[in-house]
């Protein structure tokens, strides 16, 4: 047998793969963003990024009424973006199978919260796989599919870091030779949701769920696993691994299916055990459940509710062993993420800071301009909330305060829905100054085309939209246009359009120090003159990985190695001790 | 078979992930059952980075359970340390003889502690220090001390040598197999 290691995103994509699909879309998220990227392998999948969840979301669908497979990916919070169309597309069904995965982060590794999308499983009536590992997120994804067509439903598979982000073995089957060619088909009664059909529909989403749940009985995906008899334990997912490593005696029911859950198969298993635990990530959402059906269990009394489960941390809520003590660590710097030396948004953040801006935050490689030394953000909440914070708490400060709001947005974050919050705030009148840190690529996730790279996901030229007319079209007056590489000209611009008492827009130019295509003109790397330079520390305040203080000679240091020239460290010496290293 | 735990530590952009790819794949190619486990996403900035490998007749969890670390395989000695508490009392540590300031240092607010071999040995007196600059450089690239470290890491697991090389050739660009089977054979003390 073809036996390959791969990881859990991989594997879906080679699971969407091998159920012949023929469209898969989605918008980059940690941590589902190398589903789409490994779709690329597969010429047969027409496989693209969409602006933001939601248009992903819809175009599965359309794929999915013309009769095609379709997956749809995105991160846990990106489902709160497309929940619109979900909850109504519960109502339509399928034509073609349609499988969303939602990929969750459970101890926010790379997101700003930790919701459990398993929520959104019962909330919007549809059902959910759980793999545990990647053999199985090959295997529930083509089952994804197969469900989906045969209740006429939509399918959650749900994938958190620790099984997207991990590698294991996995054996490989092939795609179909023949898969349904798509095709116009009309079905009003079923596709235009309007009250006097969608409320019919109802009906069939809740009997839907009622089936799955008796069909869920008897599948091989929820099965026992027999230990020694004593103790049971409900699981699914990856807390399954755990459960292996932790309670390697007890009989299991290892749940494939988190929703609905198969409640005669929990009943005849629980029925066999004075001691049962539920053991799960996060929230007690299986629990809950198994409670109403009037089961005791043990589990979030005992086990963590916030952070993501590990062997350790499952030993030490169920049995109260202590984790390693970690204190003789305690005093080693930290080493935080950083900002890429060369990366345009330094200066900028520079500058913020020492403007006092109160600076509305939002997602991407940008956010840590949280970090010191550069300091500069005041909050951080969700895609595009950047604009919309901004003129709200512009709404309620006086004439001098309001001229401290800036909003501070990348290139990817303002398409996804940054362009409504500025719609919003040129309509109303608003006061505020915006930063579009365009470096014309979705950075943070790895740096995946968006429609202002100007290429599609598998690297083909397409439109570059064009941020000053978009900005324009939606009103906005004041646009400036600056190449955050100039210090004194972002300096000086920020200073003018921070007073300017109506909407403003600065558009950053400057790409992506890591997509070589767009930097051709790579510079040479700079050193610092001992001679020249006083030790007034300056140019620390970038932050810049490139430099470092030598603590004996008082004196900056360039590590030319990593240094890519982008001189704006010369622009904070008042001693011109940055020089070029000659050719 | 037990499940063999090796934890592989040090900063973004220092070729963790190759490094483990290619542990992995030897694993995989002896016939055994291998879960490998990192963080992508923000902690690639330059952060601190960690990768998870275990293997052996059954793996189930890819995260090593805490204190059951085998071997910490590092790269840079300050990241050693910070993971040195999940080792098993009679771990071994190969560790990289290299700093990297993190931002704090680099910013001189804190300084980068001293003595951390010293300190390493005297828990654990199985470790391996390699000059993994030195040696990468004797090869002619200073791009090859991850490969470098595997070699040195070799010498303590139980793996054919060929198995090495064609996982090696297996994963790394075709253009850069020659430096790093010459990388490798330096880590592994069998280039003279």
């Amino acid at each position: 047998m073809n036996k390959v290691l791969l990881s859990g995103n991989e594997a879906i994509a080679r699971g969407t793969f091998e159920a012949g699909a023929l469209v898969a879309c989605a918008y980059p998220g940690t941590p589902s963003t190398e589903i789409l990227e490994n779709m690329t392998r597969y010429k047969e999948i027409d496989s693209s990024w969409a602006p933001n969840e939601k248009v992903a979301l819809e175009v599965g669908i359309g794929a999915c009424y013309g009769g095609a497979r379709a997956l749809v990916v995105m991160k846990h919070v990106g489902v709160n973006v497309a929940a619109d169309p979900l909850f109504t597309l519960t109502y339509t069904g399928v034509r073609g199978g349609l499988v969303l995965v939602t990929a969750d982060d459970p101890e926010l590794h790379s997101s700003q919260n930790e919701q459990d999308n398993r929520n959104f499983a019962k909330f919007a009536k549809m059902p959910m796989f759980e793999p545990s590992d990647s053999q199985e997120a090959l295997d529930f994804t083509k089952l994804g599919f197969e469900v989906s067509e045969q209740f006429d439903t939509p399918v959650f598979l749900r994938s958190t870091t620790r099984i997207s982000h991990s590698k294991s073995v996995v054996t490989m089957g092939e795609r179909p030779d023949h898969i349904p060619t798509p095709s116009l088909e009309r079905n009003p009664a079923k596709l235009v949701m309007l009250p006097g059909n969608a409320r019919k529909r109802h009906y069939d989403v809740e009997e839907r769920i009622l089936k799955l749940e008796e069909w869920g009985c008897n599948q091989s995906f929820n099965r026992v696993e027999k230990g020694k008899g004593e103790v049971g334990v409900i699981t699914s997912g990856v807390s399954y691994q755990y459960v292996k490593e932790v309670l390697p005696d007890a009989d299991v029911l290892k749940l494939g299916m988190v929703y609905p859950l198969p409640k005669q198969l929990i009943r005849d298993f629980a029925a066999n055990y004075t001691t049962l635990y539920v053991v799960e990530e996060l929230d007690p959402f299986i629990e809950e459940q198994v409670q109403a059906m009037g089961i005791t269990v043990i589990g979030k009394e005992k086990i963590p509710i916030c952070g993501e489960l590990t062997p350790g941390r499952l030993a030490k809520g169920l049995f109260g062993i202590a984790l390693p003590d970690e204190s003789s660590t305690h005093h080693l710097p930290p080493r935080p993420p950083n900002m890429c030396p060369g990366c345009p948004h330094r200066g900028v953040f520079m500058e913020l800071n020492r403007a006092k801006a109160f600076v509305t935050g939002d997602i991407g490689c940008y956010t840590l301009g949280f970090m010191p030394p550069l300091s500069a953000m005041d909050t951080c909440v969700c895609m595009g909330a950047s604009i919309g914070n901004a003129t709200g708490i512009s709404k309620v400060l006086s004439e001098e305060e309001q001229r401290k709001v800036v909003a501070v947005i990348g290139d990817s974050t303002f398409l996804h829905t940054g362009i409504n919050g500025l719609m919003d705030m040129v309509y109303n009148n608003s006061t505020a100054t915006v930063i579009i840190l365009d470096n014309r690529i979705t950075a943070m996730t790895g740096r995946q085309e968006n429609p202002t790279s100007g290429y599609t996901l598998d690297n083909n030229p397409s439109f570059r939209v064009d941020m000053e007319q978009l900005c324009r079209a939606v009103g906005v007056e004041h646009i400036r246009i600056i190449d955050p590489y100039n210090i004194a000209l972002t300096r000086k611009t920020l200073r003018e359009e921070m007073a300017r008492p109506e909407v403003s827009v600065i558009i950053t130019t400057r790409p992506c120090i890591l997509v070589p295509r767009d930097n051709l003109d790579r510079r040479p790397s700079l050193y610092v003159d001992h001679d020249a330079c006083t030790g007034c520390k300056a140019c620390l305040r970038l932050g810049c990985p490139a430099i470092t203080w030598d603590e004996t000679t008082k004196k900056s240091n360039i590590d030319k190695i990593i240094c890519v020239g982008c001189k704006v460290c010369q622009q904070t010496c008042g001693f011109n001790a940055f020089k070029e290293v000659e050719a | 078979m037990n499940t063999t735990n090796i934890l592989i530590a040090g900063v973004g952009g220092q070729g963790i992930l190759l490094a483990s790819e290619v542990l992995s794949e030897v694993c995989l190619m002896a016939g055994l059952d291998v879960k490998k486990n990192e963080i992508h996403g923000m902690s690639q900035r330059g952060g601190s980075v960690v990768s998870h490998v275990r293997y052996g007749e059954k793996v189930y969890s890819s995260i090593i359970p805490e204190g059951e670390v085998d071997i910490l395989f590092s790269f840079e000695l300050m990241e050693t340390c910070r993971y040195l508490p999940l080792l098993r009392s009679k771990g071994r540590v190969v560790v990289n003889d290299w700093k990297i300031a993190p931002p704090s240092v680099a910013l001189g607010k804190q300084i980068y502690p001293e003595n951390l071999i010293e300190t390493i040995e005297q828990q654990f007196p199985l470790t391996t220090v390699v000059d993994g600059l030195t040696l990468a450089l004797e090869t002619g690239n200073a791009k090859t001390v991850n490969t470098v470290l595997l070699g040195a890491l070799s010498n303590i697991l139980d793996f054919d040598h060929d198995m090495w090389l064609a996982a090696l050739k297996k994963m790394v660009p075709e253009k850069l197999v020659d430096i790093n089977l010459k990388a490798f054979a330096a880590g592994r003390g069998t280039n003279s």
